[in-house]
């Protein structure tokens, strides 16, 4: 049996989630609205821009506001920011069916691009977050 | 403009249950099998592409309520989309790579590509065949 207290933070860490996927859906979906403002439907352009967008923020974010970090993050925002609003902004079942409606509508091509294109840059842009974090981290000073 | 934010209303309560949803079930996974490789991230996302190629497939029938713009918000958009992540798996591939597990780190790239394609193929497949 979890204690009231156990059980009211295990409600707040829920709800912090909850709220972080709402920040980050509603984000991914205006960015999908602005592709299809600007774009138009051709290629899963905002998707590739959310997941790229997403994991280098997830990158800098868990090295920044990390042990070694320069920013002191509690376990609660660290939840916030990166499985609420990361989590919920980037998408891998979006990608998923994108990369299978292009093959499944003759564009071939342009599904095995998405498919060759984006796993690169989502991890090079982890990757570049990180770099810049901790390159943040070890600059004298605060 | 309406639409813009009718569609917000739709997607922030997928968004709700989806992110709670990933949260709950990444971790129950996660303590059942041990975190030495990503297996709750790489859950979500292989069931997630299964549910959303079924939603396609319904979508794709052009009548029917997956075929209407809020239900398609809510359920693909809001809840599929918060409940599947890059974020978390770009991360954790990282961190394998930094931790020296190559083997590791490339397996969960090349399992979550492989294993999500034909989830999002099968889920597509079989809802053409049942529905």
């Amino acid at each position: 049996m979890m204690s009231l207290d156990e059980l009211r933070d295990r409600a707040t860490l829920y709800a912090l989630i909850a709220a972080g996927s709402v920040i980050g859906g509603c984000a991914r979906y205006l960015v999908n609205v602005a592709q299809l403002a600007w774009l138009g439907p051709e290629f899963p352009w905002a998707t590739l821009f959310v997941n790229v967008t997403g994991s280098f923020v997830i990158g800098f974010y868990a090295a920044i506001a990390g042990p070694d970090g320069r920013l002191f993050a509690s376990s609660r925002q660290r939840q916030f920011v990166m499985t609420g609003i990361c989590g919920g902004y980037t998408t891998f079942s979006g990608f998923s069916l994108e990369t299978f409606q292009l093959l499944r509508s003759g564009h071939a091509l342009a599904a095995l691009i998405n498919l060759g294109v984006s796993p690169v840059s989502w991890l090079v842009a982890v990757w570049l977050g990180h770099f810049a974090a901790t390159r943040l981290n070890r600059l004298k000073g605060t | 403009m309406m639409e813009v934010i009718k569609g917000l209303v739709f997607v922030a309560l997928g968004s709700v249950l989806g992110g709670m949803a990933r949260f709950w079930l990444s971790g129950v996974v996660a303590r059942r099998i041990g975190e030495t490789f990503p297996w709750g991230t790489l859950t979500v996302n292989v069931s997630g592409a299964f549910a959303i190629g079924v939603f396609g497939a319904l979508a794709a029938t052009g009548h029917g309520v997956f075929a209407t713009p809020g239900p398609w918000l809510f359920a693909v958009t809001g809840f599929l989309g918060c409940y599947t992540t890059v974020s978390s798996f770009a991360l954790q591939t990282l961190a394998l790579a930094r931790d020296g597990e190559s083997l590791r780190a490339i397996s969960n790239v090349m399992f979550s590509l492989v294993f999500c394609l034909m989830a999002v193929a099968l889920g597509f497949a079989a809802t053409r065949v049942l529905a």
